[in-house]
């Protein structure tokens, strides 16, 4: 794992690009490498994160305007050959906008941009994102979104279900999701897309470790 | 050439719910406003274009409303079409 290198997008706007490339490195040593939006070259990273921030500022809807960069563009390709995306906050709203996962988010039901610490259950193992392969666990980690309030339709709620496709849901739902769903995956789990920010829970000193092993698993083949 | 005005009208479906239209609604009766029944909020969206006729035109427009303008997992859109 010496020369495997995570790739952390950074999109005009991006505001959790520095924390996740510094719990990476400094708290998993694993190295990482900040990709420019504009870039569409992924050849020398081995899996990437999309972090949180107000992408192009939000204009239009969350991630509506990111979903057009060459990056994500390139996207495609990567996702098909199995490396592994994690999305975080907007990350979360990049991938829905762009159809890596299903679903949308939209304004809390609350009005209120949350700032806080959720209690989470781990619901699905798909992907191997979570530290639960035997039995259901809780989670705590950071949330910081206006606009987290996971919707999708009946169909596609029950296409998640039937697939254990739901990473996480909230404990005390937050904003209104819809089925409590906190975080998702593809069907082939190496995407997934939660809002939550496990990179701000790394290190003792500053809230916690239960961001650590998800984190952590993008080294996972 | 032809040029066209168009506005587009994008709203969310009515199985979202829309927070920021019931807090509008909500100040709306408190102004003394009577009779509101519902109250949600949209974008709208003008563009001038050019294009062979309106059918080119049209085309263009759906797939910016499709693509790009509107989400339509949770939005729906239509728009009005003017010669200029």
């Amino acid at each position: 794992m010496d020369n495997f290198t995570v790739g952390v997008v950074v999109f005009p706007g991006s505001n959790c690009d520095r924390d996740v490339s510094w719990a990476l490195e400094g708290c998993l040593d694993i190295r990482t490498k900040y990709l420019w939006h504009e870039s569409s070259d992924l050849s020398d990273v081995d899996a990437i994160v999309l972090p949180g921030g107000f992408s192009y500022g939000d204009y239009l809807r969350c991630g509506a305007i990111a979903r057009f960069s060459p990056l994500i563009n390139a996207l495609d390709e990567f996702v098909k050959s199995g490396k592994r995306v994690l999305g975080i906050c907007n990350g979360f709203q990049i991938l829905t906008e762009s159809g890596f996962l299903p679903g949308a988010l939209v304004a809390n039901k609350n009005l209120n941009f949350i700032c806080d610490d959720v209690e989470l259950d781990i619901v699905s193992s798909k992907g191997g994102w979570f530290n639960n392969v035997d039995k259901k666990q809780t989670i705590k980690l950071p949330i910081a979104h206006g606009e987290g309030r996971y919707h999708c339709d009946s169909d596609t709620l029950k296409k998640l279900v039937d697939n254990e496709l739901i990473a996480l849901r909230y404990k005390n739902n937050p904003n209104g999701s819809s089925f409590d769903i906190a975080g998702i995956t593809n069907e082939k789990g190496n995407v997934l897309g939660l809002m939550p920010h496990p990179e701000r829970a790394c290190d003792e000193t500053v809230g916690g470790t239960d961001g650590l092993f998800t984190l952590k698993s993008l080294i996972l083949k | 050439m032809d040029q066209f005005a168009v506005k587009v009208f994008v709203r969310l479906r009515p199985s979202v719910l829309d927070p920021a239209g019931e807090a509008t609604k909500s100040a709306s009766i408190k102004l003394g406003a009577e009779g509101i029944k519902s109250l949600r909020i949209g974008k709208m969206i003008e563009v001038k274009i050019e294009g062979n006729g309106e059918n080119e035109v049209r085309g263009k427009i759906d797939l910016l409303c499709d693509r790009l303008f509107a989400n339509t997992v949770i939005e729906d859109y239509e728009y009005s079409l003017e010669k200029l």
